[in-house]
């Protein structure tokens, strides 16, 4: 990997769309989303790897993104929150989360979103244990996990249907 | 490339203790070399029931593997680091090249009889985990060495284990954990067993105490006792923001305990499944 403020160029596919940048290497994902793609549905909460509000997909797979390099997710396929909408259709999981009141102020909830669609994605049917077990890594100050739980069961319900 | 950079230099794995630590102005590398786009480094590879797991095979590939379905303790351990973000881009290389005093793998693969294969200028040589981790933080790795394969030997017949840590939440390190490996020779004797405490000490504590209490003896409840006493005593934990002394070597005891419980059942040919602990729960 080169000096930190070097720029390289990397290729990255974002909710479906081959970008390729220019960057520093020292940038994390988040940063680069956010600021130069504008992609600002990805939040961040801590910076210190613990809230999951930074959550996104690479190649499928939920990843804290303030805690990769950018150039680390070079020829890797990002989902953000954004790409969960399908001709502006809501994902099943978006659509759970409005209908089980599984948000209040929203600020945790891409992350929540993105963690959830990792584990549909992986196990189409969870247990109450899996389903814990898969969003233990994001944090809510607000709305409580109760709803938050619930939404996630009835989005595993809509997609089994 | 690691020599031409210099001592400052550092490779980045799954970055999820590097980049933290970096954030947070601990570790300043002069330059970081990625693992990650390096072909054949992640793969867990089982022959003859050994099994050989590349560096940067992630946490998550090993809790979802066929090698952890049968060496269950694998599984245990893997699928309680941290949490599912964590688990998808952390390394079972960078876990044991941190060698962070609360790392889960160190006492799991210490209790297996693990080796690490470590390669540099010098060549290759593998090392049992046990003499790899010198102390908190610090491994027998130069500063041009890299952890290249994790071995896991072939226990045996009759032989199993368990791990059970206990945290506070998902995305922080145990309080303390217990890593049990046993070998049976029937259903009630033990022919040997293995007790390894993690996070009570600045490298994982190896309980011979617990097993020559076990090794030899009809498994008891009063030998599981004085194993779990042994490693109360052998514990050597620091009072932190997660407990005073007193209440770790408690906890190390039920952990102990409990982990023992699990690795003989699994000994017998039962199904048990054990997780990490949390409060609250
Ligand atoms: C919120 C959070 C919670 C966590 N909780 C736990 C937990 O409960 N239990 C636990 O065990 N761990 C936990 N971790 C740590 C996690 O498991 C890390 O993934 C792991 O410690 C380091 O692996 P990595 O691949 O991310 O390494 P990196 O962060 O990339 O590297 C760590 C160090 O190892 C060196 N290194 C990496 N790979 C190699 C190699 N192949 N050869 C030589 N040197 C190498 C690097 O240069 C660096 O110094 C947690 C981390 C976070 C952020
Ligand atoms: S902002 Fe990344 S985990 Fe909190
Ligand atoms: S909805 Fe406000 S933090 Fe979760």
């Amino acid at each position: 990997m080169p000096a930190a403020n070097k720029r390289v160029r990397i290729r990255i596919a974002v909710n479906g769309t081959p970008r390729e940048l220019e960057i520093e290497a020292r940038r994390l994902l988040v940063e680069v989303l956010r600021e130069d793609l504008d992609l600002t549905g990805t939040h961040i909460g801590c910076d210190t790897t613990y809230c999951g509000a930074c959550t996104v997909l690479l190649n499928g797979r939920n990843v804290k993104s303030c805690t990769v390099f950018a150039v680390q997710a070079d020829g890797g396929e990002i989902t953000t929150v954004e790409g969960l909408e399908k001709d502006g259709k809501l994902d099943a999981v978006q659509e759970a989360f409005a209908e089980c009141h599984g948000l209040q102020c929203g600020y945790c909830t891409p992350g929540f979103l993105m963690s959830t669609r990792a584990l549909l994605s992986r196990v189409a049917h969870p247990t109450d244990a899996q389903i814990r077990k898969g969003i233990a890594g994001n944090t809510c100050r607000c709305t409580g996990y109760q709803n938050i739980f619930k939404a996630v069961r009835a989005a595993a319900g809509a997609a089994g249907k | 490339m690691l020599g031409e950079l210099g001592e400052e230099a550092k490779v980045l794995a799954g970055g999820q203790s590097l980049i933290p630590l970096m954030k947070l102005r601990l570790a300043r590398p002069s330059a970081l070399v990625d693992l990650n786009h390096i072909p054949r480094t992640a793969y867990i590879e089982t022959q003859n029931g050994h099994v050989r797991i590349g560096a940067m095979t992630r946490h998550a590939d090993i809790e979802d593997s066929p090698a952890a379905a049968c060496i269950p303790i694998l599984h245990d351990c893997a699928a309680g680091i941290a949490d599912a973000q964590v688990r998808n881009m952390g390394t079972i290389g960078g876990s044991v090249a941190e060698a962070d005093p609360h790392g889960d793998w160190a006492p799991v693969l210490m209790a297996l009889g693990a080796e690490v294969e470590c390669i540099g200028p010098g060549g290759a040589r593998t090392v049992p985990v046990s003499q790899f981790i010198k102390d908190a933080f610090s491994t027998v790795l130069g500063p041009a060495d890299l952890v290249r394969e994790i071995r896991v030997p072939n226990a045996g017949p009759r032989s199993a284990g368990a791990y059970v840590a206990f945290k506070r939440c998902a995305p922080v390190y145990p309080t303390a954990s217990a890593a049990v490996e046993v070998k049976m020779l029937d259903d009630d004797f033990c022919q040997d067993a293995k007790v390894v405490l993690g996070s009570v000490g600045l490298t994982p504590v190896v309980v011979a105490e617990a097993a020559s209490a076990l090794r030899g003896q009809a498994i008891t409840p009063h030998a599981i006792r004085r194993a779990a006493e042994a490693a109360m005593s052998a514990a050597d934990p620091q009072a932190d923001l997660r407990g005073s002394v007193e209440y770790k070597r408690l906890l190390v005891g039920v952990l102990t305990e409990r982990a023992l419980l699990a690795a003989l059942a699994r000994a017998r040919g039962e199904r048990v499944e054990v997780a990490h602990e949390y409060a609250g729960r």
